[in-house]
């Protein structure tokens, strides 16, 4: 029935062929002699082949010519003239894909760094040429210009089973193009498969030495302004200026386009950016994803991830285990579940050998993986289909259908036994050998017979056994017990033993394997004389080789991930609750004053009720005589929560950047805040330049993911800053070049951006095509009433000026932050109707604040300014409640006064106080539960809860201490008994414990 | 050419600009000495080793207290001077600050008023006492706030210098020594290494070089104990300056926080037969057990703090006083830096507030340093024979809701409590409110 069939396979098979390959051998080259045209007609049989990831076919087929698949299959014809590989016991997997390499391109040249004119700071571009402004935007690049094949580095990934590679280089925030290549060893014309694939991204400026961006806010506001830069260079730009950054940049955007993002927060981060342009990137990751599954899920964006497993620290000194942080110990033992996490969410990833410390860690680390929960079947999917697939290469490779490149590779054993080895990787149809296959199977019992003219030696029973690749021979003669050397390479056996311990010498052997698994050949015995030898195969022996134990990690024995990943995170995310608390001193913030004996209920995240005697039925009830309640506390001014730099200085403004695009939810500071009773903040961007960046209002919703962080419908809120910092008095010697360097520049610097700001605004209100410039849209907000002021200030004459600036311009300036000499101008503030946020008692830590008063926060609250005191530390911000209570020792402030200020007075000046700032039924419930006074130095918080929700407890916090040692005890106890069995360790380094502060010198 | 112009016009304007400041914002004039017997009068007097005298009497008379009673023991015949009545109100010691650059700098970010960094890392032989200024703005804002003595101590380098004892209210710093040259301050290695800079720490590695900076260290103070014990023709500066530590027993504070080395300094100080306090000592609450038994004291760093790991209790550096306290060993509490010296009282209420009395808080920046800095036979506590040095306040010391000094007593002399601060806001309350 199926030969008729088989046939007509055949006929389709012999006319598509050779059509195939002539197309594939028609070149422009010339050669150097007669040609050399080689078909490579292969046909491998009898093996395991996987065609795919998931089709597995027994006692398979794999047909090859011109360094294409024929095809793949059971039972399909084998050419007439093919080479025949019999691959018994054999496995051919398609050849694996990496799409994130550099293979092949050079290095960056090194271009020199800053001239020492602008003091030893490069504001501008330094690369020659009509490219764009910044030097990290490298569009332009394409790796299919630059490529050249790398044979020892090609070589390092076969062995592996790569066959392809998506190429790029891995320098600058656009990076331009990447290809796709072979790790054949081919003239480049062959080795390069496709060309322009994928646009290519990222957060690092690489070898740019172009002072901006220097932060992680200013690379995404780079990115932001790049995308309407090019949509500007498209419509009109051109006409101006050529732009080979820019027409790259356009040329590339119907490509996939791949974005090295980093850790899970930058993978959402730049995902972010991706959308607001249309853009959906593939994300390429660390291995941290497994922290944040569920909004990394709902990007929809394909991911690759590397296989990185941090080494076990070396924890035998306890008091050294101390600078290893539980996260990172969590880290070391949940690394290897982030595929598998991935792929039980249903998120396609394809994994690549990138970031690996070494390379030949690849295998191996991908077998950790599926022990770790990933199913074969996906590895082998996120190593060969997916990145296929997702730098739309799939027709080229990924797997073994047909027309496809003859990328596979041969293993002794299936792929996920880490017995495994790689024989043979072929690539476009050459073969690469990579371990030698195991010679013949020639273990079982012979009868060994040698014969010489002279004499005749028997022996019945010679056991071979052992490993098929290095067998061990063994004679059993009586009682005796002969060892047997013996070494096989293909038919070609040699023997040698010693038949008696008593006479000296060995027989010699040597002989070739018959096709009737008998040996034959000829022997020199010890005295020279050679003899004729047979061995005769008898019976076969039972295998002895152990089978390997089965594996006994229980996945539900590791360690959980906490939200946030740090340190007194929560397994779950804390919930609102309906809540009474009872007989408490309320502070209120309202015209009622501070109730003695009263009750506040919470119900639905909002503040339900404030008085006596409350009721209510489905609340959870706390006890709270003798202690004090109160709406919890917002610091003005912080600069927790902020990953990669809180100033993007380079330049005098920067109000393109944003502090909402780097806001982090795994910074411990937020929980020990809201251990002092701080329920939400300002982070602002530091104070290096007179226009500084836009702030983001979070509030400390202890393990929520970023975004849900901030404050909903909040304003939008910018950083200014005045004075030393601005003019780069205590920066250094060489920063004399910048503009402003004097008070007096920092007017003209206000005045010019403003005018410019309104020119942008008529312009575009003219509609005329104008080039969308993020900076100036967020001035003319200012000016617009529609984003608003926190200006760092010291001294009276600046705080005039800038009052006056906005005066000209038709604004307020919302807030003045530090605002030390406030008192000397408080009237004018007044005036103006500026609120002030001032530090208790900071001063003398640079000139402009050698007339700060611990009283002024006490002057400008009598004179009717709405005043406020911050914090700008991280330490500080939870004890605002002492600070505030320091505005009572220093100026007599009433006590309702000093605490308003750290809650109502920050609300106002925030445009919160609608929903925030005091206990009001409506409001959010933003409730502190206090032991004391909270003015009191004695007050601690017990109960911090924010929307109604318990995120801080003083109760739990000893249980999450408990939780903290004896998850760190295990996990030391694990790491010495991985030390013990031989694993490499590294010494604890801790990283990025950043504490961001502007008061001080320098930010 | 324009950089030489540039140096001197720098010059001209910074000489005016000082000039000016000078003529307008003066320091109190020190006080003079007491002339007559005084008594405090009806006070809760907190004599400063734990004990508390309700409504009692202070008399003190050419500098030193004569006697501190309750009204009850109070004789008929008792000649209590003049009467200077403090009912209601508290009366503490004069808080001493350990550790720190008061006077030694006066604006921390322009240089020139810097004067506690000598060039070079092994410096014992400079003296804090020379470069510290009476006249400094600074101190009466400190002194306002009851801090009346202070430890002034040079900065950086390995072997930073010799640090002096002064009270706060002086002409000169001849004037103002309590104990010129007490003890040597020295900086721990790091086994671990901070990386990026102070606006952006960017974590830690180890320190490949540690056991050579110990053991440089060591070979310091081997060749410095060889000095002090044999004779040379050639004087070594350095060497003459360390030699109080083998033969007077002078203290010598180690900065060190991390444990191990906290360990590691005490051995060195065992090894060469010298006086060590722990400076600092953040990690000091795992090993108080250790402290005590070898009766090493401790300088604790600000309790305000931010816990040293990540791991640790949020409130660790608020709790670690307890501690010391429980465990027995001798500690005091100090404040960072030289402005913030006026709020090391709340540093002292925040340790209160985590697990010790108010009196054992209060001890810790009273008997407890003068104690450790050996002038608790002067100092520290309310007893007859000690100086007349303290503070009244209108209500709890430690708690910057009622801490409010009304009156202050330097050796029996009543010190002037106003500073530039208050006078600027007389200033600017006469502008806005007219009285």
């Amino acid at each position: 029935m199926t030969r008729p069939l088989r046939t007509l396979a055949v006929l389709v098979a012999l006319l598509a062929a050779p059509m195939a390959s002539l197309l594939a051998q028609e070149t422009v080259f010339r050669a150097n002699g007669p040609d050399d045209f080689r078909e490579g007609l292969h046909a491998f049989i009898n093996a395991t082949v996987y065609k795919d990831y998931k089709n597995k076919i027994d006692s398979g087929i794999l047909v090859i010519r011109d360094g294409k698949v024929v095809d793949a299959g059971r039972g399909i014809a084998i050419p007439v003239g093919a080479i025949v590989h019999d691959m018994k016991g054999k496995f051919i997997y398609p050849s694996f894909v990496d799409i994130y390499s550099d293979y092949g391109l050079p290095a960056t040249p090194k271009v020199h760094s800053a001239n020492e004119e602008d003091g030893g700071v490069q504001y501008t571009t330094n690369v020659k040429g009509a490219y764009g402004w910044n030097q990290a935007i490298r569009s332009e690049y394409e790796a299919q210009k630059n490529f050249a094949v790398n044979e020892s580095a090609a070589n390092e990934l076969r062995k592996l089973g790569f066959g392809a590679v998506l190429t790029h280089r891995k320098d600058g925030i656009a990076r331009g193009t990447g290809a796709v290549v072979t790790l054949n060893n081919d003239k480049e014309n062959k080795v390069v498969i496709k060309g322009n694939a994928t646009a290519h991204y990222s957060f690092s400026k690489g070898t740019s030495t172009q002072e901006y961006p220097s932060s992680l806010m200013g690379t995404i506001a780079l990115l932001r302004q790049s995308y309407l830069d090019a949509q500007w260079y498209k419509a009109y730009g051109y006409k101006t200026e050529y732009n080979l950054s820019m027409e790259a940049w356009n040329n590339q955007q119907n490509i996939p386009q791949v974005f090295e993002a980093g850790n899970w927060l930058k993978e959402l981060r730049a995902d972010k950016i991706g959308k607001e342009f249309g853009v959906q990137y593939i994300l390429k990751g660390d291995g941290t994803e497994y922290r944040r599954i569920s909004e990394l899920k709902d990007t929809k964006a394909k991911f690759i991830i590397p296989l990185t497993f941090p080494k076990a620290y070396d924890v035998e000194d306890p008091y050294k285990a101390l600078w290893v942080e539980l996260a990172e110990m969590k880290h070391w033992e949940l690394a290897p579940t982030n595929a598998a996490a991935l792929s039980k969410a249903g998120i396609d990833f394809a994994i690549t050998t990138s970031d690996l410390e070494k390379k030949e860690d690849f295998l191996k680390n991908l077998r950790t993986a599926v022990k770790y929960g990933l199913s074969e079947e996906n590895a082998l999917k996120a190593v060969t289909l997916s990145p296929a697939q997702f730098v739309n290469a799939q027709d080229l490779v990924g797997s073994l259908d047909r027309g496809k490149l003859a990328n596979f590779f041969i293993t002794s054993k299936p792929l996920f036994d880490e017995k495994a080895v790689i024989n043979e990787n072929w690539i476009q149809g050459k073969r690469y050998e990579i371990t030698k296959f195991d010679p013949k199977d020639i273990r079982g019992e012979y009868n060994l017979a040698i014969k010489s003219p002279k004499e005749s030696f028997s022996f019945p029973v010679l056991k071979v056994q052992g490993e098929q690749a290095a067998p061990k021979g063994l004679i059993t003669q009586d009682t005796n017990k002969i060892e047997v050397k013996l070494t096989v390479k293909d038919n070609d056996l040699t023997i040698s033993f010693d038949p008696d311990k008593n006479k000296a010498g060995k027989f010699l052997l040597t002989g070739m394997i018959q096709s009737d698994r008998s040996w034959k050949g000829k022997a020199q015995l010890p005295d020279g004389e050679w003899a004729d030898w047979t061995a005769t195969f008898t019976r076969a022996l039972p295998d002895t080789t152990h089978p390997p134990k089965p594996d006994t990690l229980d996945l539900s024995k590791l360690s959980k991930v906490t939200y946030p990943f740090v340190s007194y995170g929560n397994e779950e995310l804390p919930k609102a609750e309906n809540v009474l608390i009872k007989n408490a001193t309320v502070w209120t913030n309202e015209k009622e004053g501070i109730l003695k004996n009263a009750d506040v209920v919470i119900r639905g995240g909002k503040i339900g009720a404030v008085g006596a005697g409350l009721s209510c039925a489905d609340c959870k009830v706390v006890d709270a005589a003798g202690k004090h309640v109160t709406s919890g506390i917002i610091d003005e001014h912080n600069h927790i929560a902020i990953s990669e730099g809180v100033n993007e200085g380079a330049e005098a403004a920067s109000s393109e950047v944003r502090i909402g695009d780097v806001v982090t939810s795994e910074d411990l500071n937020m929980y020990r805040q809201l251990a002092g009773g701080v329920t939400a903040a300002q982070l602002l961007h530091g104070s290096a330049n007179p226009i500084g960046g836009q702030s983001a209002l979070v509030k400390f919703r202890w393990g929520y993911a970023p975004e849900k962080l901030k404050i909903e419908g909040a304003d939008g809120f910018i950083k200014f800053a005045l004075g030393e910092n601005v003019k780069q008095s205590n920066w250094g010697e060489k920063f004399t070049v910048r503009y402003p360097q004097t008070r007096m520049g920092v007017e003209q610097t206000y005045i010019n951006y403003f005018t410019k700001a309104r020119e942008y605004e008529k312009a575009m209100q003219a509609k005329k095509p104008v080039r969308r410039d993020l900076q100036l849209e967020a001035l003319v907000e200012i000016i617009n009433k529609k984003r608003f002021i926190t200006c760092h200030s010291y001294v009276q004459s600046e705080i005039n000026m800038l009052m006056h600036v906005a005066d000209s311009f038709g604004f307020r300036v919302n807030t003045f932050t530090h605002i030390l000499e406030g008192y000397k101008v408080a009237d004018k503030m007044k005036a103006h109707g500026a609120n002030a946020s001032t530090f208790s008692d900071w001063w003398a830590y640079k000139y402009e604040v050698i007339d700060a008063i611990p009283y002024n926060a006490n002057i400008l609250n009598r004179m009717g300014i709405n005043t406020a005191i911050n914090s700008d530390d991280a330490e500080m911000a939870r004890r605002l409640n002492q600070e505030a209570a320091k505005t009572v020792k220093y100026g007599a402030t009433t006590e309702e006064d000093a605490w308003k200020m750290v809650t109502l007075n920050p609300a106002k000046m925030l445009h919160l106080d609608s929903r925030m700032g005091s206990l009001k039924p409506g409001k959010d419930a933003d409730v502190v539960i206090w032991s004391d006074n909270p003015l009191s130095i004695y007050a601690q918080a017990e109960k911090t809860y924010v929307d109604g929700i318990c995120f801080y407890d003083k109760d739990a916090d000893s249980q999450k201490r408990e939780y903290i040692k004896r998850e760190r005890a295990r996990l030391v106890q694990k790491m010495l008994d991985d030390k013990k069995a031989g694993a490499p360790t590294q010494d604890p380094t801790k990283k990025n414990n950043k504490a961001y502060s502007c008061g001080g010198n320098n930010e | 050419m324009i950089q030489k112009i540039k140096t001197y016009a720098l010059i001209a304007t910074t000489s005016i600009l000082s000039g000016a400041a000078i003529a307008q914002q003066d320091v109190p004039v020190p006080a003079a000495k007491q002339i007559e017997r005084l008594c405090l009068k009806g006070g809760t007097i907190h004599i400063g080793n734990g004990q508390v005298v309700e409504n009692g009497y202070v008399v003190f008379e050419n500098g030193k207290v004569t006697a501190v009673m309750p009204n009850a023991n109070l004789k008929t015949d008792e000649t209590l001077g003049r009467i200077i009545d403090v009912t209601g109100k508290q009366v503490y010691p004069g808080l001493i600050a350990p550790n720190t650059v008061l006077g030694l700098t006066e604006i921390e970010a322009v240089r020139a008023t810097n004067d506690q960094y000598e060039t070079g890392s092994v410096n014992p032989d400079v003296r804090s006492i020379i470069s510290y200024n009476t006249d400094s703005r600074v101190t009466p804002t400190v002194r306002s706030n009851g801090i009346l003595y202070a430890q002034i101590v040079p900065q950086g380098g390995r072997v930073s210098g010799t640090s002096s004892v002064v009270q706060l209210d002086a002409w000169n710093w001849e004037d103002a020594a309590v104990k010129a040259d007490e003890g040597l301050f020295i900086t721990w290695p790091n086994m671990y290494r901070v990386k990026g800079w102070w606006a952006e720490p960017d974590g830690y590695e180890l320190n490949k070089d540690y056991d050579k900076n110990v053991q440089e260290l060591k070979d310091l103070f081997n060749d410095a104990k060889s000095y002090a014990y044999s004779s040379h023709d050639k004087k070594n500066l350095r060497f003459e300056s360390m030699k109080k530590l083998f033969t007077d027993k002078a203290n010598l504070y180690i900065r060190v926080d991390y444990v191990k080395e906290i360990l590691q300094a005490i051995a060195l100080g065992e090894e060469m037969g010298v006086n060590v306090v722990i400076m600092g000592g953040a990690d000091s609450y795992m090993i108080a057990d250790v402290l005590a038994a070898k009766k090493v004291p401790v300088i604790l760093g600000k309790a305000h703090e931010l816990p040293s790991y990540n791991d640790e209790d949020i409130q660790q550096p608020y709790k670690t006083p307890a501690i010391l306290q429980k465990a027995g060993v001798l500690y005091a509490i100090s404040e960072n830096g030289f402005w913030q010296q006026r709020n090391l009282m709340f540093e002292a209420g925040t340790a209160a507030s985590y697990g010790m009395t108010k009196e054992e808080a209060l001890t810790a920046i009273t008997a407890n340093p003068a104690r450790i800095l050996k002038l608790d036979d002067k100092i520290g506590t309310i007893e007859a024979g000690k100086a007349a040095s303290f503070i009244v306040s209108d209500g709890d010391l430690l708690d910057m809701r009622t801490s409010n000094i009304t009156l202050a007593f330097i050796d029996g002399r009543q010190i002037d409590l106003d500073n530039k601060q208050k006078e600027l806001y007389k200033k600017f309350t006469v502008k806005y409110f007219g009285k």
